[in-house]
């Protein structure tokens, strides 16, 4: 039996949390320690719920040097999450549910972080026929994404909607209109011109987010905007949400830290698609999360081999990684510099992903499975992306100094991540 | 000698009025011994200068080698061919292979916008010379444009320049925009919307130096000189433009033309040509036209940027002048 002393809920009340068999039994402002009693102390940190990222590229099967399923698992833990959703363009894709259901099995056999699947919604990511997705999703998937090959025709999205509505599933979109993307490597505009680099305009994007919304609006199936990236996207999506269509969206803490200019500077470990964009759209992402019409965070972490993001910019792949920076970005743009709530930004990260793809959310709370965090909100630290669990070094937040450190993650009760020293909290 | 930052030329985005006025004094020089008829100088003897091309090239390539042969220097040419990969890690040991060489300098032309520079942060003794790369820049084609038009009496302060053209795929360009706005001029650039990126204004040195018009008249009105961009014909497969035709019909430099908005202007064109459609005939043959002279003017340019990587002649003097003042403030 843990018992979780001297911590503090996100509300910064007092907070200590009794796990039995994996999950959490009661919670009180002190509780009564008994003789067997583990004791954590946490030393004032933070304890909250472990997040959910409902985007990440672990590489498995087909691309393993890149990212494995257990190195993607640790770098998870080391950024403070108990689960994730892997996104189904691996090779081959997940598009069956045998395949769902090995990823689903290795997480568990690894152990450090539960992973979901992002079920494919046409065979092969082709854009044709659709998936079982009801074998899927008894296999393991919980929402069905083509992401990074959008659907191309609109008939076969339409499709792809109607029969997710009827399972109560929801399809994320990659919402880009390729052939706007031509050989474009990053966002339209001065820097890319003085960069001599092709642009991929806001265009690409916008376009597609406007058909996806309509095809929700026809189909009454629900649509997740994925990655959103630009300022007249999330105006779209505020005003569908107005009227009504199922529509939630997620976006990256890079687009909040970052802009087109940063590339100049930061070269391939800023380039990801959709591309860091101007600073007016910058700030209306980070409006966006303040509003609520941007409902969540997710990474969208992409790892490379730091050989392949070492070739000329147009000719190094899309992707970024992010697991380990998320919280620490998060807090820094949204809380300290934003002034959004410590509870707002963590919910970002937690209950409304989780709500988004119908995973269950108790928070802290008896009954509730132990999958919990503990940070340090006002700890500061160079990122170091050498020091990172995941395969991939390309981030455009090397070097970066962020406030909010995690110091300890746990699945079920279970240590799946502690902040080697300085232990500024856990002990 | 010289710090290593000093002796690359990677752009003229950033490169300091001063330098680029003492490559042009340079470059005079140069011109006037090789004008004269001397047969070889030697100020790069004993120096070997690699010629990486990494992208078809002719005239830029046998400029560079011709300029480093004059000099006396010896010369590697190193290209594509037999190595697939022409790409970051290979081009970096590529790089690295040849300054434990013992080479002084290296002039690299890459398909790819960005690679020199990469290229260049990670070397520690060879200077680095931008032959060209990708969409980004061209310096020594800027450079050379610049003297050709100086040569013809042409002051950049307060001048006119037009540039007529695929702007979005053109590395002339860029180079040119910035040498020209960082000595006065004005650019005033015009193409189909199709091959003009955007946020170019941006790009001016000094500000409001860059003006972007939609008609030709108004580019070539009050111009002293134009330079006329290549259209890669491939463009019009990338469904840039309808056609050769349409092209030229709205943006072909003619006599006409010239006659009646430009009619003093001189003609540059970076090579090579696609005579009848970016240029007519008439005009690239004709009196204004100073196309072969750029030629000559490239490698006189050429002469002078070599020297300055390997930081010899001029660079050496401008070195031991700064030493003599430091130690007689002293």
């Amino acid at each position: 039996m843990i018992v979780f002393v001297n911590a503090t809920g996100v509300d910064r009340k007092p907070l200590e949390v009794r796990v039995e068999n994996g999950r959490i039994v009661e919670i009180g402002a002190r509780l009564t320690r008994r003789p067997d009693d583990r004791i954590e102390d946490l030393a004032g940190a933070v304890l909250a719920p472990a997040f959910f990222d409902p985007h990440v590229h672990f590489r498995e099967p087909g691309e393993a040097y890149k990212e494995t399923l257990e190195t993607g698992s640790r770098a998870a833990a080391a950024g403070g999450y108990s689960e994730v959703a892997v996104m189904p363009n691996t090779n081959p894709a997940l598009d069956e549910a045998y395949r769902v259901r090995g990823v689903v099995a290795r997480g568990q056999e690894i152990g450090v972080c539960r992973l979901h699947a992002i079920g494919a919604c046409t065979l092969g990511l082709a854009g044709e026929r659709l998936t079982e997705m009801a074998a899927l999703i008894d296999a393991g998937a919980i929402g069905f994404s083509d992401d990074g090959r959008p659907v191309e025709q609109a008939a076969r999205m339409r499709r792809a909607l109607e029969w997710a509505r009827g399972l109560g599933t929801v399809v994320v979109t990659h919402a880009e209109d390729r052939s706007l993307r031509g050989e474009g490597v990053m966002h339209e505009g001065t820097t890319a011109t003085r960069l001599g680099l092709a642009g991929i305009p806001a265009a690409c994007e916008t376009t597609a987010v406007a058909r996806d919304l309509e095809l929700a609006a026809l189909t009454g199936a629900r649509l997740h905007v994925a990655h959103v990236s630009t300022a007249r996207t999330v105006e779209m999506i505020q005003d569908a949400k107005r009227r009504g269509i199922a529509v939630t969206a997620e976006t990256a803490p890079h687009y909040l830290m970052f802009t087109d200019e940063d590339v100049a500077r930061l070269g391939t470990a800023a380039k990801m698609n959709p591309p860091l964009r101007s600073a007016s759209d910058r700030d209306a992402l980070i409006k966006g999360l303040a509003d609520g019409t941007i409902d969540c965070l997710a990474t969208d972490h992409a790892p490379h081999t730091p050989d392949e993001k070492a070739q000329p910019f147009a000719d190094a792949p899309f992707g970024v990684v992010g697991l380990e920076t998320a919280f620490a970005a998060a807090l820094t743009v949204l809380h300290r510099q934003a002034g959004l709530p410590l509870t707002d930004v963590i919910d970002k990260l937690t209950r409304r992903p989780r709500q988004v793809f119908g995973l269950p959310s108790a928070g802290i709370a008896p009954g509730a499975p132990a999958d919990l965090v503990a940070f340090d909100p006002q700890a500061e630290w160079t990122v170091e992306p050498e020091k990172f669990a995941t395969k991939g070094r390309a981030t455009p937040f090397a070097g970066a100094r962020l406030t909010g450190r995690v110091l300890g993650t746990w699945l079920e009760g279970r240590e799946t991540f502690r902040l080697a020293s300085p232990m500024a909290g856990v002990r | 000698m010289r710090p290593l930052d000093r002796r690359h030329l990677l752009g003229l985005e950033t490169l300091p009025v001063s330098e680029i006025r003492a490559l042009m004094d340079a470059s005079r020089a140069h011109a006037e011994w090789l004008e004269g008829g001397a047969v070889k100088g030697d100020s790069l003897r004993g120096r070997l200068v690699l010629l990486g091309f990494f992208e078809s090239s002719t005239r830029t390539r046998v400029s560079f080698e011709a300029a480093a042969k004059r000099l006396g220097a010896d010369t590697i040419t190193i290209g594509t061919s037999g190595s697939s990969l022409d790409k970051g890690e290979s081009l970096l040991d590529t790089a690295w292979t040849l300054e434990s060489l013992g080479a002084d300098c290296m002039v690299v032309r890459h398909p790819r916008s960005g690679a020199p520079q990469d290229l260049a942060s990670r070397l520690s003794r060879m200077a680095l010379v931008n032959g060209g790369d990708g969409s980004h820049e061209h310096p020594t084609q800027a450079l050379l444009d610049l003297f050709t038009m100086t040569r013809h009496g042409l002051d950049p302060s307060g001048l006119r320049v037009a540039v007529i053209g695929d702007v979005t795929h053109s590395r002339v360009a860029r180079s040119n925009l910035y040498a020209l706005t960082a000595l006065g001029a004005t650019v005033v650039v015009c193409g189909p919307a199709t091959m003009i990126p955007s946020g170019l204004e941006a790009l001016a040195r000094r500000p409001g130096r860059v003006e972007v018009v939609a008609r030709l008249e108004e580019a070539l009105e009050g111009a002293a000189a134009v330079i006329v961009l290549r259209l890669q014909r491939e463009r019009q497969e990338q469904g840039l433009l309808p056609s050769l035709s349409e092209y030229a019909r709205l943006y072909q430099i003619t006599p006409e033309r010239l006659t009646r908005w430009a009619p003093g202007a001189l003609v540059l064109h970076p090579g090579p040509m696609n005579r009848g459609v970016e240029i007519d005939s008439r005009v690239a043959d004709g009196p204004r036209s100073v196309i072969r002279e750029q030629v000559t003017a490239g490698m006189a340019v050429r002469c002078a940027v070599l020297e300055r990587a390997c930081g010899v002649g001029a660079w050496a003097e401008s070195e031991r002048a700064e030493t003599m003042l430091v130690g007689g403030r002293r």
